[in-house]
């Protein structure tokens, strides 16, 4: 079974014609389920959504520079910072990290692809249409606008009639379903796609990140799904779940959309958190300090991020018992961010940082705002504290520095690292550093004062103030540095685009890292690995230099060659022994038309047009059928 | 007062407490309110204190002297690392428990309820965008209703119950209390107090509506005695229109107002609207949108929608003497 990579070169034509995408560009985008390129899809989309989020933040700062302005109009406010929100949290800051784990854990787990392609495909999909399908309501007139959270009542059909809150929530069902299927499909990998000898204790921590990630999502995306469906009962058919006049529970709504609210924040930071954890490694020239106790400790938050929503009630009335718990189960998650950030100081001060590249830069601004961002929340934790502080801008302060500091500069620096892996090409280095300092210092200067004018009174949601509180300077201030924050993400979108067209050619390890995904040329062949090689340490490209024990891992030298057809291996769950050839499928347009069904089934549902509810519900039944048929090509077979 | 001060001064946040804010939160004026802004400045102390040391270990960590590089940038192993991770969790871990035992014993000390007994009992309504204000008594004949300026006595713990006929909100008055969010369905309670008289904004701090951003109140901390004063001339009904204009004023009023406002003296007394029997005792008009002046008032009658866009007030057409009179008629109600 194992052959050498010599034998293995003989059949790279025949690889490369296996997995390479039929069908033309045109065609052959739609039916692509090669992980690179939706992972790549993932990334633009979400960055794409980035910018719209970002363009509507510059209109509202605009409008709170000064007292008394009237750039906006209280409704457009709120459909601004309703879709900011929205946008951000559900449509930028996770899409954009299932982009990079969709494009990497292949890569970094000696795999030829995700454990279930044609549902990765089908996940991308629906991102996609959730996210047109929160839009569409903005270009029809009038967006959500009762905040990303959407409390009732105000968002019962009584106080907010229309089709923009029934938008949103068919947006968060079928984002619901594209996160479901997303999280099994990492799972699933994660447990059998493993190179032989990467162990569980052999993964990258973004693996782990991902995982966690995923694992949470599992369990609370059923909580956002059923507060969503719930109201929309309640806006169509006049149920009563939301309603106090019925005896229904607006705290219901509350308690449903912060069980599921909280591990989603922990989600959308912890793949980032992985990303910093092994890119500074690499550019610190040495292992991660603490690779167990990370680990954990990327689990451990996660564990702990189900027991704390009510830190998001905590002025809801509700009983003092269940605040002191609630407070101090969410004073607790300090130990194990404390053990990344000690992990990643004592990684930079035993190693030999490589001050001068960007993405270290991105990577050691990010520490810094972690820990600014992690102490703010520290403090709203506490109880009485809190009692003052939520609802004011220093709530805002406090998630722009764990959105913006822990997702966005993580993956900035992500891009800059991995950038010459998904291109071939290099950043250019000089617009790098400008386009951090831009945003570090622009951020500091925008994000900063947030805290202190939430400190003088400022709440959150205000379309404006009078000049009499006092908040006119912060307010000045705070726009200056958002806006110098927008010139460095320019600036970084711009070096994006050139170094795509102009970029300086990078080999197969730029940056001398130690991981699987450095093997293999830049960018990757359509297949991955010429030969799934068998993994011995955690650093599979360090083994010579770090030195540990006799046994070397095989990249590049032989491995496991898999030329039937689409094929990678199975691997035991714990210590990834071979166990089985696994049969992969080949491109499809299934997908697409599947997610393009069950949008239209939830519209029609939505919007009570019956015929397409009917058509989009038979279509998908259909699609399904078809998916799951079997096929011969899919088959085990004895060889 | 003064140990907040110190200590929000170590904390280096104390241009935080300034004169300026009216609605900051370290313009403490009650006993409650001192003990949250004495949490929030040890935690605030706490949180800058770590921040500035990560920071100083990061810049260190970048650029500590080492030793020169004789390998060429090849990755190497130094086993040197854990003890950071045992120092820094072990350390966070102490911190971390002294600041748990503060918060609950701030959490205890300040949620414990106060007697409930002969509490001053205020029930506030919120609506989209204004505070209805029932002040209540075991005497029936001693209730009243008033809107968006919660007058209570200096050195007494006021008991505050909070409903709301529409959607929610949040009743917060940072100089006195925390924060409390109104919920339909659920009657929450909150206990103001002041140490000193004075007039303390507060203002809604939960996403409303359109104007959410305004939907300002004010508490008037008063002597017990002017308290009691006050109180016992909002029992009264507006005095009797003392002219023909007034007389007019108060006839167009009846037939054009009194579907949502009440107005004791008159016939009004619709529901929908805020109690206007007292509403030159007020010093703002629309929950603190305008200044209460002949004016202003005569400007927010013309057109409600343009001084606050989206407010439940119609604009009711009036011709101009109307307008004037019911202005005049208003401004006696003293």
């Amino acid at each position: 079974m194992l052959v050498t990579v010599d034998e293995a070169e003989r059949h790279e034509r025949e690889l490369e014609d296996i997995w390479e995408t039929k069908g033309g560009p045109f065609f052959g985008w739609f039916i692509s389920v090669d992980h690179k390129s939706i992972g790549k899809r993932y990334l633009i989309t979400s960055i794409i959504f980035l910018i719209l989020g970002g363009l509507e933040a510059a209109v509202m700062r605009w409008q709170l520079a000064q007292p008394d302005m009237h750039v906006l109009t209280p409704e457009a406010y709120a459909q601004l910072f309703t879709m900011h929100g929205v946008t951000m949290i559900f449509l930028y800051a996770f899409p954009v990290l299932s982009g990079f784990s969709n494009y990497l854990w292949p890569l970094l787990l000696g795999s030829r692809d995700m454990a279930f392609p044609r549902l990765n495909a089908f996940s991308y999909w629906m991102f996609l249409l959730a996210g047109i399908a929160m839009y569409v309501s903005f270009i029809a007139g009038r967006a959500p606008d009762n905040g990303w959270f959407n409390y009732v009542p105000y968002a019962n059909g009584t106080f907010d009639p229309g089709v923009n809150i029934d938008a949103y929530a068919l947006g968060m069902i079928l984002l619901g379903i594209s996160t479901t299927v997303g999280g099994i499909n990492f799972i699933v990998t994660l447990i059998r796609l493993r190179a032989p000898g990467m162990s569980l204790n052999r993964v990258p921590i973004i693996i782990w990140g991902t995982l966690t990630a995923s694992l949470g999502n599992l369990f609370a995306v059923p909580s956002v799904t059923l507060a969503f469906v719930l109201l929309w009962f309640d806006r169509t058919y006049h149920t009563h779940f939301f309603d106090s006049t019925g005896g229904g529970q607006p705290l219901l709504w509350q308690h449903l959309f912060w069980m599921f609210g909280h591990p989603w924040v922990y989600s959308i930071v912890l793949p980032a958190m992985g990303i910093v954890s092994d890119g500074l490694p690499v550019f610190c020239r040495r292992p991660l300090v603490g690779y167990s106790v990370v680990a954990l400790a990327t689990v451990s938050t996660m564990v702990l991020g189900f027991g704390v929503w009510v830190h998001h009630m905590f002025a809801t009335g509700l009983p003092v018992t269940s605040l002191s718990f609630f407070s101090s189960a969410s004073m607790v998650i300090v130990l194990p961010s404390a053990v990344a950030v000690f992990a990643w100081l004592a990684t930079i001060w035993t190693g030999r940082p490589q001050k001068h590249v960007t993405a270290f830069l991105f990577f050691a601004g990010f520490v810094i705002l972690f820990v600014i961002g992690g102490v703010s929340g520290f403090m709203t934790a506490a109880v009485p504290a809190d009692w003052q502080l939520t609802h004011t801008y220093f709530v805002v302060a406090h998630l722009h520095y764990v959105i913006i500091g822990i997702n966005v500069f993580a993956v900035v620096g992500g891009v800059y690292m991995w950038f010459p892996k998904m291109t071939g090409r290099f950043m250019n280095e000089t617009l790098g550093k400008w386009s951090f300092w831009l945003m570090f210092i622009g951020f500091n200067i925008g994000f900063f004062p947030m805290h202190i004018v939430g400190l003088q009174g400022m709440p959150r949601r205000i379309y404006t103030y009078p000049a009499d509180v006092g908040w006119g300077t912060m307010n000045l201030i705070i726009t200056y540095g958002a806006y110098l924050f927008a010139m460095g993400v320019l600036l970084f979108l711009i070096n994006v685009v050139i170094s795509r067209i102009g970029g300086k050619a990078a080999g197969s390890n730029p940056w001398g890292g130690g991981t699987l995904e450095w093997s293999v040329s830049s960018p990757p062949p359509p297949y991955n690995f010429k030969l799934i090689p068998i993994v011995a340490r955690r650093h599979p490209l360090w083994e010579e230099e770090l030195g540990e024990g006799q046994d070397r891992s095989s990249t590049n030298a032989k491995g496991f060659l898999l030329n039937h057809g689409r094929e990678t291996l199975g691997t035991t769950m714990l210590d990834a022994e071979p166990d089985v050839i696994l049969k992969m499928p080949g491109d499809s347009l299934t997908p697409l038309i599947l997610a393009l069904a069950l949008s239209a089934f939830t519209v029609g549902l939505l919007f009570k047009l019956w015929i397409v509810f009917g058509i989009g519900g038979g279509i998908s039944l259909l699609a399904c059928v078809f998916w799951l048929w079997p096929e011969r090509s899919l088959s085990q077979v004895e060889r | 007062m003064r140990a907040v001060s110190l200590v929000a001064l170590l904390a280096g946040i104390s241009p935080l407490a300034q004169a300026g804010n009216p609605l900051g939160i370290f313009n403490n004026a009650g006993q409650d309110a001192q003990e949250l802004s004495r949490l929030v400045a040890l935690f605030g102390g706490v949180s800058i204190a770590v921040i500035v040391l990560i920071a100083l270990l990061l810049i260190s960590a970048i650029w500590h002297r080492r030793t020169a590089d004789t390998t060429g940038g090849r990755p190497q192993r130094d086993e040197g690392g854990m003890p950071w991770i045992y120092w820094g969790v072990g350390l966070s871990a102490v911190v971390l428990i002294i600041c748990m035992l503060f918060n609950l014993k701030t959490i205890a000390a300040t949620s414990t309820p106060a007697d409930d007994d002969g509490a001053l009992t205020v029930h506030v309504t919120a609506h989209q965008w204004w505070w209805e204000l029932t002040y209540q008594d075991p005497d029936s004949h001693k209730v009243f209703l008033s809107a968006n300026e919660i007058h209570i006595p200096v050195g007494r713990k006021v008991k505050i119950l909070l409903d709301s006929a529409d959607v929610i909100h949040s009743f917060w008055v940072p100089s006195l209390a925390g924060k409390m969010d109104v919920i339909p369905g659920q009657t929450n309670v909150t206990w103001v107090q002041a140490d000193e008289p004075g007039v303390y904004r507060g203002e809604c701090a939960v996403f409303c509506g359109a104007e959410h951003a305004r939907m300002e109140f004010r508490v008037v901390a008063q002597d017990p005695k002017d308290f009691a004063a006050w109180r016992s001339h909002q029992l009264e009904d507006a005095p009797q229109p003392q002219d023909a204009a007034t007389l007019r004023g108060r006839l167009v009023f009846e037939s054009r107002c009194a579907a949502c406002h009440t107005l004791r003296g008159s016939s009004a007394a619709g529901m929908a609207g805020p109690d206007l029997t007292h509403l030159m005792d007020r010093s703002t008009l629309a929950a603190g949108v305008l200044p209460n002046d002949a004016g202003h008032l005569a400007e927010w009658i013309r057109d409600p929608q343009k001084q606050k866009p989206g407010t439940e007030m119609p604009q009711v057409p009036l011709s101009e003497t109307d307008l004037a009179a019911i202005v005049a008629y208003l401004r006696t109600t003293h």
